[in-house]
């Protein structure tokens, strides 16, 4: 397949690897974050840490959406959901993130009308089907679904689609990585940049890591070969002391953005004061929320939404393993009550937790749970 | 359906879709909550009735695919094939054919003769007659337009013996054809993704196969499964814990075709969890498995069946797959559902 195999060719990827071996001092230890869940995802899926030296430690950080997501949050959206009026829609890895009543699919089991969509244009047309009900669709994602809700969101108001709205939950990236980067627990030498948030906002707003914080930065694809030619690029501005912003991913990610993307981006949102993060606390300016203009297909602002907060299950130690402070199997709950099928906490529900992408892809030498 | 040698009890609160999808809540349902109260441990895909010196099985499917038709097949073709190639797998000639039509009021007369004579052609090319069955008629929302079950039975072939226990290390997995082709194409006929690929079904009888399988290679023939619901991930993972050894599968010898690899990589699913309808998964002895390979080969439809593993003992209980390049990662069951009902 074009654009795919040729990231996998196996002679170039152990070329790779025996680069970085070559690169990675044997006297010091490499702690590396990747931001952003698909790389955490690709990372396990081609068992790229296999062939990884043993000092080179990948940290897996905040990039999942569903994993960030507060159980609060997803509690209000089902609440509308209870609503006989309204049907809730929402992206399929959103159907089985646990809220404290439960799952989306749980409810849809008990009769609420919830229903998964490939894209926020298809709960619009869902709309437009449905003129007696209303529909809302519960939005969640970085920059990387931000704009194409913004674009459905321009196109409800454009066409005055009067039973559409959306629950907004979207959060950008970069106030996450600042909170991490101000964690007093921080030990991180360097950051695998997240390729489809940059696809939208380019390389440039990671700049301040470089600059404030003397770490590199490498935006980096999702192929075996992005990811090893990343660390590759990273090792090299480590050894030599250096923090710059790199863009590994030039063959999708312009420096500058997407500015058609962006446009739609501030035209339609603007930031919160503040938002709580699962597992990283209330962080501000880090969520949207739609401008005054489009209040009528704000469902925050159409419907009651209680705003309800949970604290999360004591036992699951999510917020440690989003830091870095922890891997997944060290959590208490890990395979045990915490599984795929049954998440206690969010970084097992999505293919991109990395709870789920340990679970799923690595090597047990017992299988941990299978129920 | 196989045993997991921990008994599991069946704790959910109530019916879930993904209790349908053919992965680990599947099997908790069926473990932990049918098969005790029904009271046979034995509760399998496929029951093997000894009759004096023949031994015969008996198998029973349902068939809930929404659209009716799709692209290389249609539900009445699914509802033949599928029961055939349950008694193909247990090794079995199929014989004949019990078919219960459930059908939605409102369903076009038209669409039901489209789906009966689908049926009346699979079951001539599987050899195989539909012999009774029933019909009825529910209310109009309360079925999909139709649904159907058959029962099949089949004659065992006298020189196989099937069984997860007879599998040792060393043993080699052979595949007949691609994956993921039948559960992509349906995904894909439901028009709800803007996708567009030149797939179809691969819903096909597998007895031709099966059989030439049996000729080349009888004594070293362990065990066979048909990849369904929750594709080979899922059928291998059960093998693997009911036999207690591991699947060592290499990854560049398993067939996908691109437009499946596509759909997945865009989908984020994986082609190892994908429905088939048309392939099945054989376990052979290392001594018989190239022979195995050529016959199965030499079938029409065959040719692009491989060797794509082989069993080892550790870690027991665990699939995986190593990688051109060296790496490996665990291949589980299927958890959910990742699409919503597709056979």
């Amino acid at each position: 397949m074009k654009y795919v195999d040729e990231f996998r060719d196996p002679k170039l990827i152990e070329k790779t690897a025996e680069e970085i071996r070559r690169l990675a001092d044997p006297k010091r230890h490499y702690r590396i974050m990747e931001v952003c869940g698909g790389h955490t995802h690709s990372i396990y899926r081609f068992g790229l840490q296999d062939l990884l030296p043993e000092n080179l430690e990948l940290v897996h950080g905040p990039g999942c959406p569903v994993c960030v997501l507060p159980m609060g949050r997803v509690d209000d959206g089902l609440k509308l959901a209870q609503d006989p009026q309204i049907i809730l829609t929402a992206f399929g890895d959103m159907m089985r993130v646990p809220g404290q009543m439960g799952t989306p699919l749980e409810m849809k089991a008990k009769g609420a009308d919830i229903r998964m969509v490939y894209s926020p244009l298809d709960a619009l047309k869902l709309a437009q089907k449905n003129p007696e009900r209303q529909v809302v669709f519960f939005a969640i994602g970085f920059e990387t679904t931000a704009p194409s809700t913004a674009l459905t969101l321009k196109r409800a108001q454009q066409m005055g689609i009067p039973n559409f709205s959306v629950f907004c939950n979207h959060v950008t990236i970069v106030p996450a990585m600042r909170a991490i980067l101000d964690s007093p627990d921080m030990r991180l030498d360097g950051f695998v940049g997240p390729g489809h948030v940059s696809t939208v906002i380019g390389c440039r707003p990671y700049e301040f890591v470089a600059r404030e914080y003397a770490r590199p930065v490498v935006v980096s694809g999702f192929e075996p070969l992005d990811l090893l030619q990343s660390l590759v690029m990273l090792l090299r501005q480590i050894n030599q002391g250096q923090a710059r912003v790199e863009n590994q991913y030039e063959r999708v990610v312009p420096w500058e953005g997407n500015p058609a993307a962006l446009a739609a981006l501030a035209e339609v949102f603007e930031l919160r004061p503040y938002f709580e993060w699962r597992g990283l606390g209330f962080i501000s300016q880090s969520a949207l929320k739609l401008r005054p203009e489009y209040a009528p297909w704000d469902a925050e602002a159409r419907f009651e939404v209680a705003g309800v907060r949970v604290t999360d299950p004591k036992a699951a130690q999510c917020g440690e393993v989003l830091k870095g402070v922890l891997k997944p199997p060290q959590c208490k709950l890990f395979g045990k009550e915490c599984t795929p099928e049954k998440p206690v906490g969010a970084l097992m529900v999505s293919s991109e937790g990395a709870c789920a992408a340990y679970y799923n892809y690595v090597h047990r030498a017992e299988p941990v749970s299978g129920d | 359906m196989t045993k997991s040698p921990v008994p599991i009890r069946f704790k959910d609160a109530q019916i879930e879709l993904a209790h349908g999808s053919g992965g680990k809540a599947s099997r908790r349902l069926v473990e932990g909550l049918i098969a005790p109260i029904l009271g046979n441990p034995a509760l399998d895909d496929a029951a093997l009735l000894s009759l004096g010196c023949s031994l015969l099985a008996f198998t029973a499917d349902s068939f809930v695919v929404k659209p009716l038709r799709f692209p290389g097949g249609s539900i009445g073709e699914l509802a033949v094939n599928g029961t055939v190639n349950d008694l193909a797998v247990s090794g079995a000639r199929p014989l004949a054919l019990l078919s219960t039509l459930i059908l939605e009021a409102g369903l076009s007369a038209q669409v039901l003769q489209a789906e009966l004579e689908a049926m009346q052609q699979a079951a001539r090319q599987a050899g195989v007659q539909v012999v009774g069955g029933d019909t009825k008629v529910v209310e109009h929302g309360k079925a999909d337009g139709l649904f159907i079950s058959t029962s099949g039975i089949g004659l065992v072939d006298a020189r196989v013996r099937l069984a997860a226990a007879s599998v040792r290390p060393g043993d080699q997995v052979l595949l007949s054809g691609p994956i993921g082709d039948h559960g992509i194409t349906i995904l894909l006929a439901r028009g709800e993704l803007d996708l567009e690929a030149s797939l179809k079904s691969d819903t096909r009888s597998v007895w031709p196969l099966v059989e030439a399988l049996i000729e080349a290679a009888a004594p070293g023939l362990r065990w066979m499964r048909d990849p369904t619901r929750g594709g080979v991930a899922t059928a291998l993972n059960e093998l693997a814990r009911e036999a207690q050894l591991a699947l060592r599968l290499y990854e560049e010898h398993i067939p996908i075709r691109d437009e499946v690899r596509g759909a997945c990589e865009i989908l984020g699913l994986d082609p190892l969890h994908i429905a088939n309808e048309g392939q099945f998964i054989a376990i052979v002895g290392p001594e018989c498995s190239e022979a195995a390979l050529e016959a199965v080969q030499r079938v029409a439809g065959g040719q692009e069946a491989r060797l794509i593993g082989e069993v080892v003992e550790n870690p027991a209980g665990v699939v995986y797959t190593v990688s051109s390049y060296g790496s490996s990662r665990v291949v589980d069951m299927l958890v959910g559902d990742p699409l919503p009902r597709i056979c």
